[in-house]
C-alpha cells in the first residue's frame, strides 16, 4: 500500500534583498493513511513553509522544487494550479495558526463553511448547510444552526478555531495539515482543541500533519515525527523511537528543554540550547547545528553531511554514529 | 445604531447652520450688493433706493435671521435679475447637475475599480505602471484644461461629440469624462492599496486553502473587503463633484447648478448664490452621512454587535 503523502527532496527558496533564503532544504518525509505525523522545530525552521509547499500555497516570492511529491499515489510535483485548486480544500485541507484573522470578516460562518462544499461538490445550498450544521456540532459548537448566521468577530478564538476545523472537514479530506493550531489560543482552550483534532482525525481516519514547536503535544498526539532545524529535517522516526533514543544532538537538546513528569524535580532548572538559529541565507555548507552543538568537531563544517536512513521512516542527519553517541557512552 | 444616526443628524444640522451663516456673511462683505444691483451709471439716489428696497441697510445678523426664517419655510427668495423664485430656478437646473455628478461618479468607479484590481494583482509590473500613469495624469491635469483638450479633439477636429449644451445624452459624454477622470486616481489608489492589503491577509490564504477559484477569491473575498473604504470616499466625492462641477458646467455650457452659481456670482445675484451654497453644503453633509451608514452596512463588524 502506498503512503498517503510522500515528499522527496523538497526545497523552498525565498528571494530576499539580502540573498536567497533556503527556507526548506532537501526535506523528505511521508505520511501514512490515518496517521498523525508531526513536524517539530523552533520558530522559523521551515515547518510552515514545508506545509505551504505541499499545499501549493507558497507566497509569490518563493520557488519550490522537489524530486517528488506524491499525494494518494498522484504525482503533484508539477501539478498545474487548476489541479491543485481541485485538491485543496477537498482532499487536502489546512488549519492555520491564527484563528482570529483566518476567517473573512465580511461573511457569515455559514457562508464560509458552505462555500467549500459548493465549490468542490455538486450539492444544493441546503445540503451544504446541513453538512455545515452537522460538522459544527461534531466540533462541539452548540446551537450550530443559529451560529451559521454569525460573523467571525462575534466568536471567540477557540470557537473560530473549531469553525476552521469544521471547515477543513467539509469535503471529508484524506489529509489535514494543522499549522500550530493551538498556539494562538488560551492555554485552557489549547488542550480542548488538540483533543478535538485527534478525535475527528481518529473518527474519519484522516491523515494529519501536525506542525508544532511543543514536544509535549507531539508525545500526546503524534504517531511519527520529523524534527526540523534551519530548513532541514535532522531526525525522523516514530514517537517512541525518537523519544526513547534521540539520534541527533539537536533532538536531545530539545528533549532536555521540557520537563519530564517523574524525572524533573521541582525547582530544577531546565536546559536551554545556547545560541540562536542561524538564518539559512546564501551558500550553506556542513551541519547547520554545529555552532550550537556540544559535540561539534572540525568535520562538521565540511561536505557530506547527508541524511542517514536506518529504515524507511527512521533517519537522522549527523556525522556522529549512533554507536559513538557520547551520552550513551557516558551512561 | 439609532442613537448613532440621531447624533449624526444633530451634527448635520449644526454644520448646515454654520455653513449658511459663514457664507452669508462672506458674500455680504465681498462687495456692496446695492451698487452691483443698481447697475452701471446709477445715481447715488438709485443706489440708496435699491439698498433700502432689498433691506441691505439693516444689520447683517437681522438680514441673516430674516433669510434663514424664510429658508426654513422653503422660501429662498427671488432672483432680482429674473424675478423668479430661486427655488424654481434651482429645481429646473438640479437635474443636469445630478446627472453629470452621478454619471461622473459611475465613470470614475468603472475605470478605477478594474484598474485598481489589476494593479494590485500584478504589482510592480507594466499593468501597475500604466494604471499609475493614468492616475497621476488624472490628478495632475486641471479638469477644465482636460475638458478643453477633449472639445478640441473630439468636438472640433473629429466632430464626434457636441461641445456645449445638455440636449442629449451625447452632450454629457465629455463633461462626464472630464469630471470623473479627476476623481479616478483617488479611487484607484484606495482600491489598489486596499486590495494589496487584503490579498496578503490570512483569510485570503484560507480561501486559497479551501480550493476556491482565483476569480472567486478576488471578487468575493478580496474586493468585498477592499471596497468598504471606497464607499465612504465615493459619497464624499459625489458631493465634491456636485459642488465642483461649476468649472466643468461652465466649460461645456451645461445649464446646471454650477453654471447658475458661476453666472450669479458675476451678477451679484445674492439670493441665488446663497441658496446654491446652502444646497450644496446640505448635499455634501447628507452624502457624507449616507456614506457612513453605507459603510456600517457593508462592514458586519460595525453593523452586527
Amino acid at each position: 500500500m502506498t503512503a498517503l503523502l510522500e515528499v522527496e527532496g523538497l526545497r523552498v527558496d525565498l528571494s530576499l534583498p539580502a540573498g536567497v533564503l533556503h527556507a526548506v532544504q532537501d526535506v523528505s518525509f511521508h505520511v501514512e493513511k490515518g496517521e498523525t505525523f508531526s513536524l517539530v522545530g523552533e520558530s522559523g525552521c521551515g515547518k510552515t513553509m514545508t506545509a505551504l509547499a505541499v499545499m501549493g500555497l507558497l507566497p509569490r516570492s518563493a520557488t519550490r522544487s522537489a524530486e517528488r511529491i506524491l499525494f494518494e499515489g498522484e504525482d503533484i510535483t508539477h501539478a498545474h494550479e487548476r489541479r491543485m485548486t481541485a485538491i485543496r480544500g477537498a482532499r487536502m485541507t489546512m488549519i492555520f495558526q491564527e484563528p482570529m484573522t483566518s476567517l473573512d470578516p465580511c461573511y457569515t460562518i455559514g457562508d464560509q463553511l458552505e462555500e467549500v462544499l459548493l465549490e468542490h461538490r455538486r450539492v444544493s445550498r441546503r445540503e451544504a448547510r446541513e453538512r455545515a450544521v452537522f460538522l459544527l456540532e461534531k466540533v462541539g459548537i452548540t446551537a450550530a444552526a443559529s451560529r451559521l448566521k454569525q460573523y467571525p468577530h462575534q466568536l471567540s478564538g477557540g470557537l473560530r478555531q473549531r469553525v476552521m476545523i469544521a471547515m477543513s472537514l467539509m469535503c471529508g479530506p484524506s489529509l489535514i495539515i494543522a499549522d500550530e493550531p493551538t498556539t494562538a489560543l488560551d492555554v485552557t482552550i489549547q488542550a480542548q482543541i488538540l483533543s478535538l483534532l485527534v478525535s475527528v482525525q481518529k473518527e474519519y481516519e484522516t491523515g494529519m500533519i501536525l506542525i508544532t514547536h511543543d514536544l509535549g503535544v507531539v508525545a500526546r498526539t503524534a504517531d511519527r515525527l520529523a524534527v526540523m532545524y534551519c530548513g532541514q529535517v535532522v531526525e525522523t522516526g516514530t514517537v517512541a523511537e525518537v523519544f526513547t533514543r534521540p539520534l541527533h544532538p539537536y533532538t536531545r537538546g530539545l528533549m532536555r528543554c521540557i520537563p519530564i513528569p517523574g524525572k524533573t524535580r521541582p525547582g530544577q532548572k531546565l536546559d536551554t540550547i545556547p545560541g540562536i538559529v542561524p538564518t539559512p541565507i546564501g551558500d550553506l555548507r556542513g551541519c547547520l547545528f554545529r555552532n550550537r552543538c556540544p559535540h561539534a568537531r572540525p568535520a562538521c563544517a565540511g561536505e557530506g553531511i547527508e541524511e542517514v536512513r536506518l529504515t524507511p521512516g527512521r533517519s537522522y542527519r549527523c556525522i556522529l554514529q549512533p554507536e559513538e553517541n557520547p551520552e550513551k557512552a557516558a551512561a | 445604531m439609532l442613537q448613532y444616526t440621531l447624533k449624526r443628524l444633530v451634527v448635520t444640522f449644526f454644520v448646515i447652520l454654520v455653513v449658511s451663516l459663514v457664507s452669508f456673511m462672506l458674500i455680504r462683505v465681498s462687495g456692496d450688493p446695492a451698487i452691483a444691483l443698481a447697475g452701471e451709471g446709477a445715481t447715488q439716489q438709485e443706489i440708496e433706493y435699491v439698498r433700502h428696497h432689498y433691506g441691505f441697510d439693516r444689520p447683517l445678523i437681522i438680514q441673516y435671521v430674516d433669510w434663514a426664517k424664510k429658508a426654513l419655510q422653503g422660501d429662498l427668495g427671488e432672483s432680482p435679475y429674473f424675478n423668479e423664485p430661486v427655488l424654481k430656478m434651482i429645481r429646473e437646473r438640479i437635474g443636469v447637475t445630478m446627472t453629470l455628478g452621478v454619471s461622473a461618479l459611475l465613470f470614475a468607479l468603472f475605470v478605477s475599480i478594474p484598474l485598481g484590481v489589476l494593479a494590485s494583482i500584478r504589482p510592480n509590473t507594466w499593468i501597475d505602471r500604466v494604471a499609475l500613469t493614468i492616475s497621476v495624469m488624472g490628478q495632475a491635469m486641471p479638469s477644465f484644461w482636460f475638458g478643453l483638450i477633449m472639445i478640441i479633439f473630439f468636438g472640433v477636429t473629429l466632430r464626434w461629440l457636441p461641445i456645449s449644451g445638455s440636449g442629449s445624452p451625447a452632450h454629457y459624454v465629455m463633461p462626464t469624462i472630464a469630471l470623473g477622470y479627476y476623481a479616478t486616481p483617488a479611487f484607484m489608489r484606495l482600491i489598489r492599496s486596499g486590495m494589496l492589503e487584503v490579498l496578503s491577509s490570512d483569510h485570503i490564504r484560507t480561501a486559497r486553502a479551501k480550493g476556491l477559484r482565483w476569480g472567486k477569491i478576488l471578487y468575493k473575498h478580496a474586493l468585498r473587503n477592499a471596497i468598504i473604504p471606497v464607499v465612504a470616499l465615493a459619497a464624499v466625492q459625489l458631493g465634491f463633484m456636485l459642488g465642483g462641477s461649476i468649472v466643468i458646467e461652465s466649460v461645456f455650457a451645461l445649464h446646471g447648478i454650477g453654471y447658475l452659481a458661476w453666472v450669479s456670482i458675476g451678477r451679484s445675484d445674492l439670493p441665488v448664490v446663497q441658496a446654491i451654497i446652502l444646497l450644496l453644503s446640505m448635499i455634501y453633509v447628507v452624502l457624507t452621512f449616507l456614506g457612513d451608514l453605507l459603510n456600517a452596512f457593508l462592514d458586519p463588524r460595525i453593523r452586527v454587535r
